[in-house]
């Protein structure tokens, strides 16, 4: 048995080895980071390597803060994060690539059209606990948050001036999909999530319907015209200037020859 | 009389609950596997399997990300299996069963057993990616799935060959049989649904594993060009259709189902070729 | 051998990455702090630990009876076609991904638990799909384990005219013991570690639950959620909720063997 293992790692030994000797024929550029914009890349990067067939682009997903820390440590030639760059992070370059809004969400046989930014505070504080208070039916609220460290929670945070300590929540979530899926399964839920995502779910017939805050429809156009309250850039970031290849691919990213990607992936250009 | 009724009537209690069991796990399967049909049957079809993705995964198909898939239970299997199946014969023959060092080792599987999927990610991540500078590949994910498939080979096969009656064992000794050609000719077939029980289980792991592959093997969803190239897996993929990208239920559905057909493909030929392997040791 | 080098090497990762904070904060800390708010310095894990425990024992009160009676069924009560193919379907089980299970639980089972006990995600929930993905291994492992009990010996059984339930419970059962319990302590291993489901199902929220519908976090759904935004002592802290976490797995492991050993001599 012994010697079957052993035989077993040479073999694989040797093919690594020989994959080794292969595998830098091409240029090979490393993204890690954020799950919201690893899909958007991969698709940018399909493109890319189509227009540079010497161009390798690897993708891998992991969240933000993990493009953060392999830019920085060079495991990765562009982090991707989905939130501005904080103060301790100036040692990184980040170069927004499209913008995308954070939209209240409720199920769509939720009758209530509009919540305040004091019934949101209520709402999420835990004071608020029957949608009769806020002209809904009369049962309980169940509250959706973000799990924390999320960029989602952050802004949302910050937005309405609250502490994640304050907040009473009855789910707690990790990416966009669950919270829709969360929300269109529960008729007395509510939660926040991309825009983007929600009006693509909730464009295919899925039970969700985004509420306006203060008074601004959540829509794509109204995020692209910069009108929307509570809006995020998605950012590559590299260690210092991007250089070589990855400011190529950068640049590819940020130009309009990917724009129809962009609103593929439901995010906003940059440029209108 | 009432002596002689009384253990019938238990017995088709028994009887009653015993079946029970089996229809509730019956059912349960076909509610899941109900749902993933009507979900995603529509969308399988021979281009699926072949073409890669488009648009995120919500067009195109699974080619490449097969082809990622396959490579890695390949490597997982390569080093798990050998190494497993030599580990449990050292431990249930080679070591008393109360012994101090069989023990340890012993707990130690256990406790690898119950390390979360996300623990083992990290460590492949630290170890295969970065330690042995490996990257992003094949080959990380492939060891990282072997480390978590070696507890369930080995404390199945190793339960299995204890489960050997001493009798047979004792007898062919006496006949003069060295130790190797006893382990060859008598314990592996003596133990093969136990083994076929483990790998199957293995299997079954390495295929479903998400968790762990996101870290190690990665999201590349192109044609792997060698073991050292980053590759998603299925389970990877499914993952992120549901959870990740709007509107890909479908396609995540069809992809579960692919995924449930190969594990029952590999699993039905392992326990035919096992059926074989132990006809033919045990007919000499 | 090698087992235990991984062991250590694991436990030794984890704990490298945790040591600073556990040094700064003490030890204590991450059971007594006013709650958990890891980017506010607050480490509580307590809710979390009990969040694993229930889950994963009320998984595992379902799924061990369940999961033996199944393959007691499989080699005793069913016809052996019939019993094939429930084998196989057990092995399919064994094999779907947990995000499936996940994603299953999410759609169907969740809305179905909101209508009656809501708010839906729940420990319930969890326990259910816990169940579910636990019960194949105890099914093929035991199955394994009554497979191997000698032939003789059940013959020997029916000789004594006794019925099949009592052979059952008097000769396959006891015989098979080693099989099953190994299978029972896998599954429990897999129950506490289980992350991608239990993340989707259970709600997720920080608190030691008062009924079966309210929500609950593991330590391992934890982990995921945050480890991938987690910087700093925040990620510290998430090193140390998988030590923790390695730690109950290696402390189920000693207690089922003192539990064997006891069984074994009384």
């Amino acid at each position: 048995m012994r010697w079957r293992a052993a035989l077993a790692l040479a073999v694989l030994a040797g093919l690594g080895a020989q994959a080794g000797c292969s595998r830098s024929e091409k240029t090979r550029i490393v993204l890690t980071g954020s799950s919201t914009i690893a899909p958007l890349m991969t698709e940018i990067g399909r493109r890319y390597e189509a227009k540079h067939p010497d161009v390798r682009v690897d993708v891998q997903s992991g969240g933000s803060s993990r493009g953060v820390a392999d830019a920085r440590q060079g495991q990765a030639d562009v982090g991707m994060v989905s939130r501005a760059l904080k103060p301790d992070e100036a040692d990184l370059t980040g170069t927004p690539i499209a913008r995308d809004g954070i939209a209240l969400i409720v199920h769509r046989d939720n009758p209530v059209q509009a919540l305040s930014r004091a019934q949101v505070v209520g709402i999420y504080t835990g004071q608020i606990k029957r949608w009769s208070a806020v002209g809904g039916a009369d049962r309980d609220i169940v509250v959706v948050n973000k799990a924390e460290g999320r960029s989602t929670l952050e802004l949302f945070l910050s937005h309405f001036q609250l502490k994640n300590e304050q907040i009473a929540a009855q789910v707690v979530i990790g990416d966009n999909e669950q919270g829709i899926k969360t929300v269109a399964g529960n008729p007395d839920a509510v939660g926040y999530v991309s825009i983007g995502t929600a009006e693509y779910d909730a464009g295919r017939g899925v039970p969700i319907r985004l509420l306006p805050l203060e008074g601004v429809e959540a829509t794509h156009a109204n995020v692209q015209a910069g009108r929307f309250p509570l809006s995020r850039v998605l950012l590559l970031v590299t260690k210092g200037e991007p250089s070589g290849p990855a400011r190529q691919l950068i640049e590819f990213a940020r130009s309009a020859e990917v724009r129809d990607l962009v609103e593929q992936q439901s995010f906003v250009p940059l440029a209108p | 009389m009432r002596t002689a009724e009384r253990p019938r009537w238990r017995g088709l209690a028994a009887a009653g609950v015993v079946h029970g069991a089996a229809l509730a796990v019956l059912g349960a399967f076909a509610w899941i596997l109900g749902d993933l049909l009507v979900a995603g049957l529509g969308q399988v079809d021979w281009a699926f399997l072949t073409a890669p993705p488009q648009d995120a995964g919500r067009a195109g198909g699974v080619g490449p990300i097969l082809a990622s898939t396959g490579i890695l239970l390949a490597i997982c299997l390569v080093v798990a299996v050998p190494l497993g199946l030599g580990a449990a014969i050292f431990l249930a023959e080679f070591t008393p069963a109360e012994g101090r060092l069989g023990r340890l080792v012993r707990r130690s599987l256990d406790v690898l057993a119950g390390v979360p999927s996300i623990v083992f990610g990290l460590f492949g991540n630290v170890l295969f990616c970065k330690t042995l500078g490996l990257g992003f590949s094949l080959l990380s994910g492939g060891l990282t799935l072997a480390c978590m498939a070696l507890p369930l080979i080995i404390r199945t096969a190793e339960a299995s060959l204890r489960a050997v009656p001493p009798g047979l064992r004792q007898s062919a000794v006496a006949l003069g049989m060295s130790r190797t050609s006893v382990v060859r000719h008598l314990l592996l077939p003596a133990a093969a649904p136990g083994l076929l029980a483990g790998f199957v289980l293995g299997v079954g792991r390495a295929l479903a594993e998400t968790a762990a592959l996101i870290f190690t093997s990665g999201y590349v969803d192109r044609l792997p060009e060698s073991i050292l190239d980053s590759g998603r897996a299925l389970s990877v993929h499914i993952y992120d259709l549901s959870m990740n990208v709007p509107g890909g239920d479908h396609r995540a559905a069809a992809s579960a189902l692919v995924l449930v057909v190969a594990l029952l493909a590999i699993n039905g030929a392992s326990a035919l070729a096992m059926g074989r392997f132990g006809r033919r040791l045990g007919a000499r | 051998m090698l087992s235990a080098v991984i062991v250590l090497a694991i436990f030794g990762l984890v704990l490298a990455e945790a040591a600073p904070l556990i040094a700064r904060v003490g030890p204590a800390a991450f059971f007594t702090d006013a709650g958990w708010q890891p980017t506010s310095g607050r480490f509580n894990l307590s809710p979390m630990l009990w969040g694993t425990l229930l889950t994963a024992a009320g998984a595992l009160l379902l799924a061990g009876p369940v999961g033996v009676l199944t393959a007691v069924h499989g080699r005793f009560y069913a016809p052996p076609a019939w019993a094939r193919v429930q084998r196989r379907v057990v092995e399919l089980l064994a094999g779907i991904p947990s995000v499936v299970y996940g994603f299953w639980g999410l759609t169907v089972l969740v809305p179905l638990i909101a209508r009656l006990a809501p708010p839906g995600p729940s420990l319930l929930a969890g326990i259910l799909v816990l169940a579910l993905m636990i019960l194949p291994t105890v099914t093929l492992l035991a199955d394994a384990a009554l497979a191997a009990v000698p032939a003789e010996q059940l013959q020997g059984a029916a000789a004594l005219g006794l019925g099949r339930w009592a052979t059952v419970r008097g000769v396959a059962l006891p015989a098979a013991r080693a099989g099953i319990g190994t299978g029972v302590l896998l599954a429990l291993g897999r129950a506490v570690g289980e992350t991608m489901a239990v993340l989707m199902v259970c709600g997720n929220v920080v608190q030691v639950p008062e009924s079966l519908a309210d929500p609950v976090r593991t330590l391992a759904a934890n982990v995921a959620l945050e480890m991938a935004y987690a910087m700093g002592d925040h990620r510290a802290a998430l090193f140390v909720a998988g030590a923790l976490l390695t730690a109950l797995a290696a402390l189920l492991v000693a207690l089922a063997a003192v539990v064997g050993r006891r069984h074994a001599h009384g």
